[in-house]
């Protein structure tokens, strides 16, 4: 198993005896990879990434994670005011001593990561004063400066408008290809994971799942289980170019359902 | 008729204006120099103790103060010959000397122990009187008076009642599955409330002599300040303190809370018990040598907040020199200008709700509850 490589199998868990929010999960990813995570509110998506970082312990099965990880958590918000510098620079917990400060090369760093992703005049700004879409940026630096081999991410889009969202989609799309980076994340939006990732695990409730290449998983009778709702696959030519995405179908029209 | 538009401008707005735009200078000088505000702290905080020692209720000029507290600190600085009383020597060495270090101690101790816990619990609502720490110790505090144990074991038993205080929080807050908001404050009330409740029942039970032991811990007095509980005091001030002071930036990964600590790579559960166990240990020999001087861990951080910021690198540094100034300030006033034993605990928490009301009218309690 290689630095970044990440798997899990026979996974389960439940909070309350034979209440399980899933069971026998199986899914393998490779450094470099993209995994999304799809399901609908309260499928257990939070709790499945908290229990591949470590912080719950699994009801059953096996988690192996080889390389650090980190975390950009779904409502990041803190309760302290602190410059975005000050939160990147958090990222180097692990490479700091129990009892030492960070130094100035630490802070090199640190203003570096954000020089990447695009915030270096933002760094003295409050992190409570940024937008959402800039926050997760932060996150971002934060996680490049913990030289992390695996990101995992609750929701990174939620709470974003369409241009933030797009912005986030494409740092996801550059730590996996560009700084090998592993990359999981759970998302509400099939067309999200569809766009980025290698990989996707629907959570279809209890043991029932469907994991795989995207191609494979992220098929219009999968979805019409996981929703109950039809999302339909199109594609077209942009810029030259041939997209191919999902389109959920609302109709919330009466004469809609009627018909 | 003469019409008010809005470029006429009053003296007042005038230096209104002046004052902002000044301020705003200094807030740019501090944020350009990081060094400058903690040693403005630690000159102001010395300039404090220094000047503390010159005032009192004793009839002795300034001058002759300030002679003998120079040869205090600075023995070969000044001639041979003294031209001072032994009972001048006295009251300055004995009587003052150790109440004013004490204060200073004591301020220290609770400022970086609420900065501590606030950073921990990532709670700026919480102190050691809110979560419980304090009221615990002086139930502890309360059963070593009530078996005329010495005063170390005060101390011990102060210190085991803390942190079986705080423990129960943590334990009832984890419990409540709402560790990181309203719910801690709650647990902080409830287990408060019963140690206050035995504290009570202390003071029922308790002859006349353990009956004013009770009161001097409930009230939080420093009148009783003598080289031995200035050393009492001293000790885990400065062990607790330094563990703390190693482990400040540590208290910044904490605050971002347990998943998120947690995926940063460090071992939260052994730091917070560290913490934990460190803040109990200077709370509880705080109590045990002053009893409850209140609200200082609360309000004191606030303010080092508005002055360095929420880096707790800063804020700790900060907390711990704000707080002996404002403990210090405070029993100089019950001390000077009261001249009465009102309880420095008591002028403290007159002080510091209001405060705290202040800023709940003025932040609306934003980033105050987690929930």
């Amino acid at each position: 198993m290689k630095t970044g490589d990440f798997s899990f199998s026979g996974l389960g868990h439940s909070y309350l005896p034979d209440k399980w929010i899933f069971r026998n999960y199986q899914s393998q990813v490779s450094r470099g990879q993209i995994l999304a995570l799809l399901g609908p509110n309260g499928c257990g998506k939070t709790t499945l990434l908290k229990i591949l970082l470590g912080a719950l312990a699994q009801t059953e099965g096996s988690v192996s994670v080889n390389g650090h990880v980190a975390f950009v958590p779904q409502l990041f918000q803190v309760a302290f005011d602190y410059s975005a510098l000050d939160m990147v620079l958090m990222g180097r917990a692990k490479k700091v001593g129990l009892f030492s400060q960070p130094t100035s090369a630490d802070e090199e760093m640190a203003l570096k990561a954000l020089e990447r992703v695009g915030l270096a005049s933002l760094a003295n700004r409050p992190f409570h004063e940024m937008s959402g879409g800039q926050r997760q940026l932060v996150i971002f630096a934060r996680a490049l400066v913990a030289e992390a081999d695996i990101l995992i991410l609750d929701e990174p889009t939620s709470a974003l408008d369409l241009k933030n969202q797009n912005a986030i989609l494409e740092w996801i799309d550059r730590l996996a290809r560009r700084e090998n980076l592993t990359v999981i994340f759970s998302t509400h939006h099939p067309h999200h994971a569809y766009a980025v990732a290698d990989q996707a695990l629907l959570m279809l409730g209890g043991s029932d799942y469907a994991a795989g290449q995207v191609d494979e998983v992220l098929i219009e009778s999968n979805l019409f289980r996981l929703y109950n709702l039809p999302l339909k696959k199109v594609s077209f030519e942009f810029e030259e170019q041939a997209i191919e995405t999902l389109v959920p179908v609302f109709r919330p029209k009466e004469d809609h359902r009627m018909a | 008729m003469i019409e008010l538009t809005k470029n006429q401008s009053s003296p007042v707005t005038s230096l209104l204006a002046f004052v902002k735009k000044r301020l705003a200078t200094a807030r740019d000088f501090f944020r350009r120099h990081e060094w400058a505000m903690p040693l403005l702290l630690a000159i102001s905080l010395a300039g404090t103790v220094v000047g503390s020692l010159l005032i009192g209720a004793y009839p002795m000029s300034f001058w002759r103060a300030g002679e003998i507290t120079v040869n205090l600190g600075l023995p070969w600085a000044l001639p041979s010959e003294s031209s001072w009383s032994l009972m001048e020597l006295a009251v300055i060495q004995m009587i003052r000397l150790p109440r004013v270090l004490l204060a200073t101690l004591v301020g220290m101790a609770l400022g970086m122990s609420g900065a501590a816990l606030q950073g921990m619990m990532r709670n700026p609502l919480v102190g050691p009187d809110l979560v419980g720490v304090s009221s615990g110790a002086a139930l502890g505090g309360v059963f070593a008076i009530m078996f005329y144990w010495s005063e170390s074991a005060t101390v011990a038993l102060a210190f085991l009642g803390g942190l079986l205080a705080l423990g129960g929080t943590y334990g009832l807050a984890h419990l409540a599955r709402s560790f990181e908001g309203i719910g801690l404050i709650l647990s902080g009330i409830f287990v408060g409330a019963f140690c206050i409740s035995g504290v009570c029942f202390g003071l029922f039970l308790a002859d006349d002599h353990q009956m004013s032991r009770i009161g001097h811990l409930v009230m939080g007095y420093l009148n009783e300040a003598t080289p031995q509980t200035v050393w009492l005091l001293t000790v885990p001030t400065l062990v607790g303190g330094s563990i703390l002071m190693l482990l400040r930036w540590r208290i910044n990964l904490l605050s971002l809370g347990n998943a998120d600590a947690l995926s940063l790579g460090i071992n939260v559960r052994l730091l917070r018990l560290t913490i934990i166990a460190v803040v109990s240990l200077i709370v509880a020999a705080q109590v045990s040598v002053s009893g409850l001087i209140g609200w200082v861990g609360l309000v004191v951080p606030h303010c080092a907040r508005m002055l360095v910021g929420p880096d707790h690198r800063k804020l700790l540094p900060a907390s711990a020199l704000l707080g002996g100034m404002f403990v210090l300030l405070i029993d100089d006033f019950t001390r000077v200008v009261l001249r009465t034993d009102v309880g420095t605990g008591t002028l403290t928490t007159l002080i510091g709700t209001p405060f705290i009301c202040f800023l709940f009218w003025k932040k609306k309690t934003k980033g105050w509850i987690n929930d």
